[in-house]
């Protein structure tokens, strides 16, 4: 259960904005978004740190193919400073990544929250945006993740499985965190629109069956969405960015015009 | 050499092969008649039997805590790695004192055998049902879907409490328990005393509501209704609706 008073205190000065982005589904290109997001921010002039919130079956490491030395388990357990831990990626963000080591704090306790708490406080100040790549589903870590974000990405494929697991997410970030805006990421479209479709058939369902609590209804917002693409699958097969290894093609674009969106 | 010395002096270890044979005896195991004693097949009885009485509860015959803490923990695994639902009970028997007070630490021990036998009539073997402590219980389902959770309990709870227990001739007390329940995080590695923790707080819950009833935590999983799932792909996806 998330309790709501777990939601940090803004500090004061400016601090990075921080953008969870999540998914029903597992499988349907969430640590692929986070990681092309972050490179496209990158090059638009943002200071970004993705941190790697899917503490229990965190992959951030193998998209970008890189070995880290040392983790937040290192930071959580004590044994290095965080300093150390944030590491350069590939597409000139930063990187925190959870390590493999964390499957013992995918239960949520205290002192998991907050130690992540602590670290995202530490580092807020430093980066323009914060992308919190969570797990998938609502378990209560990736509840607890979502809710230490200023705004929430849900990504998610036309796939029926995944628009059903997108949509029972949303349910509960609506009546649990009381958001009011949920953007929306449709992934591997294969038509033109389709994104806008499917946002309006989310939308019609949630405007029907799903309360926030709040005088603002919940609204979802398309950031986008990226077109099923060979490319994605020859980046995700070397392990590298599309943004930096196919940078022309269609998903690539697509990346960049959701970037724009997130900064406007 | 001073080290070869001091080994020679400490006594001999003693196999205790005696004391456990009589406990095997005592709680009415047999071993096999026609493997001739100190043979294989011998030993591996005396073993069988005493990993059998060690993991037992002496009264109730019910798993006792240490079955129970290993039958968890495997539990725990197998929710992490395959995402089923499973579900932990924690029963309590109310104002037990009460019944050790009025009539006696004997009837008491019968209203917990009684309890322990019903318990055990609800399940299903897959289930395991230990005596946790004293008068607690605690009962492990794996693969109980969140929407059976509920019945189950209350299936456990009018059990008990359509089952007077006889303490003595002629008289019968009635019983009844509180439950408390909580689903393991699916996909999620929990440990044991998180689990536990979170049964035990419903159980409070329910005894502070006034016993004799199961208190469930909410699991997080929503329900995505036939209707809701019919209007996200009730209309056509090429039809654009905006």
């Amino acid at each position: 259960m998330i309790d709501a008073s777990a939601t940090p205190v803004p500090a004061k000065g400016p601090r990075a904005r921080i953008t969870a982005v999540t998914s029903g589904k597992g499988g349907v290109g969430k640590t692929f978004m986070a990681a092309n997001l972050a490179a496209a921010l990158s090059r638009r002039g943002e200071r970004v740190l993705v941190l790697d919130a899917d503490l229990g079956l965190a992959n951030l490491d193998v998209v970008l193919n890189l070995h880290p030395k040392i983790t937040l388990h290192d930071v959580f357990t004590g044994k290095r400073e965080l300093e150390d831990a944030i590491l350069p990626a590939p597409g000139g963000f930063s990187v925190l990544l959870a390590g493999s080591g964390l499957v013992e704090y995918s239960r949520l306790t205290p002192e998991v929250r907050e130690q992540l708490l602590g670290v995202i406080e530490k580092v807020a100040p430093r980066f323009d945006r914060i992308l919190l790549d969570t797990g998938a589903g609502i378990s209560d870590v990736v509840l607890y993740a979502v809710s230490l974000a200023d705004e929430v990405m849900v990504v998610a494929t036309p796939e029926p499985t995944s628009l059903t697991d997108a949509y029972a997410t949303i349910k509960v970030l609506a009546s649990q965190q009381q958001r009011r805006v949920i953007k929306l990421v449709v992934n591997q479209t294969s038509r033109m629109a389709e994104g806008r479709v499917i946002r309006a058939q989310l939308q019609q369902v949630v405007d029907r069956y799903v309360s926030n609590g709040t005088d603002t209804p919940l609204k979802l917002e398309l950031l986008g969405d990226v077109p099923m693409d060979n490319a994605v699958r020859e980046a995700v097969q070397k392990r590298q960015l599309l943004l930096e290894t196919i940078p022309g093609c269609e998903a690539a674009k697509a990346v960049g015009a959701i970037a724009d969106k997130l900064i406007a | 050499m001073a080290a070869h010395t001091a080994r020679e002096l400490k006594p001999a270890p003693t196999l205790r092969l005696q004391a456990a044979l009589q406990l095997l005896t005592q709680s009415g195991m047999t071993l096999p008649a026609d493997a001739p004693q100190g043979s294989l097949p011998w030993l591996q009885a005396v073993i069988d039997g005493l990993c059998m009485l060690s993991s037992r509860d002496a009264l109730t015959g019910l798993s006792n805590r240490r079955q129970f803490e290993l039958a968890i923990a495997r539990e725990i695994d197998r929710v992490a790695r395959a995402g089923e639902p499973a579900l932990v009970l924690m029963a309590d028997i109310d104002h037990f004192k009460v019944v050790n007070d009025t009539h006696g630490h004997a009837a008491g021990d019968e209203v917990i055998k009684s309890v322990a036998q019903s318990l055990q009539d609800c399940v299903r073997p897959m289930d395991t049902v230990a005596r946790f402590g004293g008068e607690e219980f605690a009962i492990i389902l794996p693969n109980c879907p969140p929407a059976f959770g509920h019945t189950v309990a209350e299936r456990i709870r009018t059990k008990v409490q359509r089952r007077p227990v006889m303490v003595s001739p002629g008289v019968e007390v009635s019983v009844t328990i509180s439950l408390g329940g909580a689903f393991a995080p699916q996909w999620v590695r929990s440990s044991a005393p998180l689990w536990i923790e979170r049964a035990d707080q419903q159980l409070y819950r329910a005894k502070a509501e006034g016993r004799n009833r199961a208190c469930l935590e909410q699991p997080t999983v929503l329900q995505v209704s036939a209707e809701e799932r019919g209007l996200l792909f009730g209309t056509s996806q090429f039809q654009d609706l905006e």
